[in-house]
Formats: C-alpha cells, structure tokens, sequence
C-alpha cells in the first residue's frame, strides 16, 4: 500500500504543538506510516522553497498556528494562497492546537484580522464551507501528542474517525478534562483544596479549575504517560475550548459564590440542588492530608 | 381514584394537620396521637405513613421548603428586573405568612428551634435545598444581569432572609403594629437598596 503523504505547514505559531509531537515516544515509528514531505523543523524529504511552489501531492495536511489573509509571509509567498493549494489536494486537514482550530492565543495579538483555519473561536470562517468535509480539529495548547498520533494512525488504516459538530474525535473530545481527575472525590463532596500542589481537594470551587466544564482527555491520556495538570494541582485553564485564551484562571468566576459556568450540560438547577446536599456533610476523610508525615 | 394517589393525598393531608399542631403547640408538645385525633385516624394507620415523630418533622421541613421553592421558582423565571424580582419576593413570603402563617412559622419556631430533632438526616441544606437553591438561582441571575452586587452568597442570603424571617417572628409576637403586608413596599426597597451594586 502507497504510503500517504504528510505535509506539515506552520502558520503563526510558537512550535508548541510540534514539540509536544516531538516528545511522542513512538514518534518515528507513527511517521513511518506516512511519506513525510515537509516539517518546518525535521529533515524532511522537501525544504520550504519547493513546498510554497505547491506543485507537491499531498494526502494529510497538518496545520499548526493561526492564520491571517493577508501579511503573513513564508519564503516571500503570502502563506493563506499555499494553504488553500494544499488544502484543496488533500484528503484530510487536521488543525494541529487551538490556534489552528480556533484563533487561540495568537488571536489576541489582532482579534479582528486573525482566526482559526475554520473557525474564528466559534464562528464559521469562509473555509469551513470549503473544507468542512475533510477538516479534524485537535484544539490543546499544546495538543497532547498522542491525540495527533491517534488520528494520524486512524487515517493511515483508513479507519473512520467519529467527528462532532466542530470536526473533533468524540473519542478523545467527546469527555471532559474532569473525567478520570484523581481529585473527583473532593468535587463529589466539595471540598476545595486549601493551596495549589497539595494532593488533597478539588480545584473547581475556588482555583479556578475549567476542568468539569472543558472537552478533552488530559486525564484519560496522561501526560507523559504519567500526569496531568489537575492531578499535580493546578487548574486546568480549559485550553482545548474555543474561547481560549481567557483570564484570571487561578481563580473560579463566582456569582454570590456560585460558579458563573456550570459542568458540561449540568443545569444550574440542579448542581445547586446536589452541591447543597454534598455540601451539608463534613466526611472526615476528605478533610485529612492523604500522606501523613512525621513531624 | 389509584390506591397510590389516595395514599398520596392522605399524605399530604398528614403533613398539612402535623404542620398546624407543631407550628400553633410547639413539636415537644404535639403528640402522634394528638395528629392521628386531628385527622379522624388510628394511631397505628398514621405509622404506615411515616415510622416516627422525628420523620415526620424532617418531611415537613422538605415539603415547606419546596413549596416556598416552587414560588420563588415563578419569580425567578419571569421577565422583570430584579428589583421587582425583589419585591414579588418580599410579597410572596408575608403573603404566607398571613395566610399560612404555620409555613414560616414552622421554620422559625420548629426547625431552627429544635435542632437535636434534625440533626440525623436533615444536616446542613439537605431539607431546606428545594427553597435555597431557588434564592441562589435569584442571586446568581441578579449578579449576572448586573443588578446586584458580587459578594460572598451568605451575606447576601442573612441579609434578605434575616430581615424577612425576623419580620415574621415579629408578627408571630404579635408586636407588629400593622399588618405584615404594610412593609413590603420599604422593604422591598431597604433590601434591593442593600443589595444591588
């Protein structure tokens, strides 16, 4: 079988989704399954010059960063018209964080003139109607690496990818990042922990945890095969959302002391209602330290 | 009419009489059997219902709760700004107070009187959740329309309930020198004044 080809374009970007890619550890082997044409930062079959000529075929287009019509420049070539070649070519274009998807946090340097490749936060851009058959969106900041290398070995066995409404694998956005938290325990019964680091409590009620009401799947798939933000004990800062980047994120938006954003699809109604009576219970355990050291 | 809905009713009935004698004689010295004489009943049926005073106590708690719930439920989803919202509020609770004083009174001078009665099963919010959720739900929409200020939710909530709970203690004493329903207009306004940003 043809191996298909892997094309990689940055638009406006700090590499950060490529570096995380880069500490995938089967990483040569994933890219085995493909001909990788270009990578701006591998040795790779073509160079810049050849690429923004866009005679080359290409299968797969991964895009990494966010995107502006005009003024953004690659070799002397306006960086949007060797995109839409591409993206015209290829079988499948897969946004690489959430700048690529959705704007991100290059957005915030030109919120009216840069956006996602299909999507400008929520909106649709003019490319979602060319493209929407095609596009995988993979929003993170970074993206975790082995999200990209589920889809990349999905479409290498010509496996279907089960999309939702913004073009992103249910199986690793279709979760929360609460799910699979060590610390769901303390969110059961509402108890904040009393400091960031520290094993004990749920950052959700005043660290400013995004995690309940954030797609992904950071504590299903570890990182590093070892950990997550939440589980260290630090918020999640909801980075895979369409309005990321956002602010005061160590510290939970209240109203009167109630969350201003709720769990996913969890009416106010009624996590008011189950908060109330969690709440009403002092469960010794969860008010005691996990390890207790000498001295 | 089902077996279930009868039972239902005769229920509901049971809470109504138990509601009336606790809230006019006080809980210690209403007897079951002074109920089950109210209501035409034998003592033994009323166990059927519930397997003790105490029990009994913690399902009227529940049920004021979520009757005073539901009408602040009707508030919070109308159309109107919170400071109508605050009064229709203050109108609502007096409004009880006079016709079905033994509601409020319950409250005052049952539940928070006799907290060795609640102490198992009744801890914290879980009886009284039905009512505040709803006030909750009423903060949360006043801070969010920008009507109301961001502060921590009890001293809001000690602030509204404090005032409209000490107000029908008073009349319960009878030293209210006018109807109850002669304040909600000042202070409807002395609360939304405390209260908005």
């Amino acid at each position: 079988m043809k191996k298909p080809k892997l094309l990689w374009l940055q638009s406006i970007t700090c590499n950060g989704n490529a570096h995380s890619f880069f500490n995938h550890p089967e990483l040569f082997s994933i890219l085995s399954h493909f001909e990788l044409l270009y990578h701006p930062l591998l040795d790779t079959e073509y160079i810049l010059e050849e690429v923004i000529k866009t005679q080359l075929a290409c299968d797969v287009l991964i895009l990494e960063g966010s995107f502006r019509e005009k003024g953004m420049l690659k070799g002397g070539v306006e960086l949007s018209t060797v995109v839409e070649v591409y993206a015209q070519k290829a079988k499948h274009i897969i946004t690489a964080g959430t700048c690529a998807t959705f704007g991100g946090v290059f957005k915030e340097a030109d919120p009216k003139n840069i956006t996602g490749f299909a999507f400008d936060i929520k909106e649709k851009t003019k490319r979602h109607e060319l493209y929407f058959s095609k596009l995988i969106s993979l929003p993170g900041c970074p993206i975790h690496p082995k999200w990209l290398s589920f889809v990349l070995l999905m479409l290498a066995k010509e496996k279907d990818i089960v999309l939702d409404d913004m073009f992103r694998p249910q199986e690793l956005y279709g979760i929360t990042v609460h799910t699979g938290c060590s610390r769901n325990e303390y969110f059961e019964w509402k108890v904040d922990t009393k400091g960031f680091g520290l094993k004990e409590g749920c950052l959700f009620y005043e660290q400013g945890c995004q995690g309940p009401h954030t797609r992904g799947s950071c504590n299903k798939i570890l990182w590093n095969d070892a950990s997550s933000k939440t589980i260290v004990g630090t918020p999640c800062f909801g980075c895979t959302e369409p309005d990321f980047p956002k602010t005061a994120l160590y510290m939970t938006q209240t109203n009167m002391g109630i969350p201003t954003t709720m769990p996913l699809g969890v009416p106010k109604r009624a996590y008011l209602t189950a908060t109330g009576i969690a709440k009403s219970f002092k469960i010794k355990r969860f008010e005691e330290r996990i390890i207790k050291y000498d001295g | 009419m089902k077996i279930a809905d009868k039972k239902a009713l005769k229920r509901e009935s049971i809470i109504q009489t138990a509601l009336q004698l606790f809230s006019t004689n006080g809980f210690h010295r209403t007897t079951i059997p002074d109920i089950a004489k109210a209501l035409k009943m034998s003592v033994g049926n009323l166990y059927n219902y519930f397997s003790s005073k105490d029990m009994l106590a913690k399902e009227i708690i529940k049920y004021t709760s979520e009757v005073l719930g539901n009408e602040i439920r009707e508030v919070n989803g109308l159309e109107v700004s919170t400071e109508e919202k605050v009064k229709k509020i203050v109108t609502l609770y007096f409004r009880m107070a006079k016709e079905k004083p033994e509601m409020i009174e319950y409250f005052l001078r049952v539940y928070l009187s006799n907290r060795e009665v609640f102490n198992d099963g009744c801890e914290g919010m879980i009886c009284v959740s039905g009512f505040i959720t709803e006030i909750m739900i009423f903060f949360d929409d006043g801070v969010e329309s920008g009507a109301l200020r961001n502060q921590d939710f009890f001293s809001a909530f000690g602030l509204f309930m404090g005032y409209l709970g000490g107000m029908v203690f008073l009349k319960g004493e009878e030293v209210l020198p006018n109807d109850i329903e002669f304040y909600v207009e000042d202070i409807s306004r002395n609360i939304y004044n405390a209260l908005k940003v």
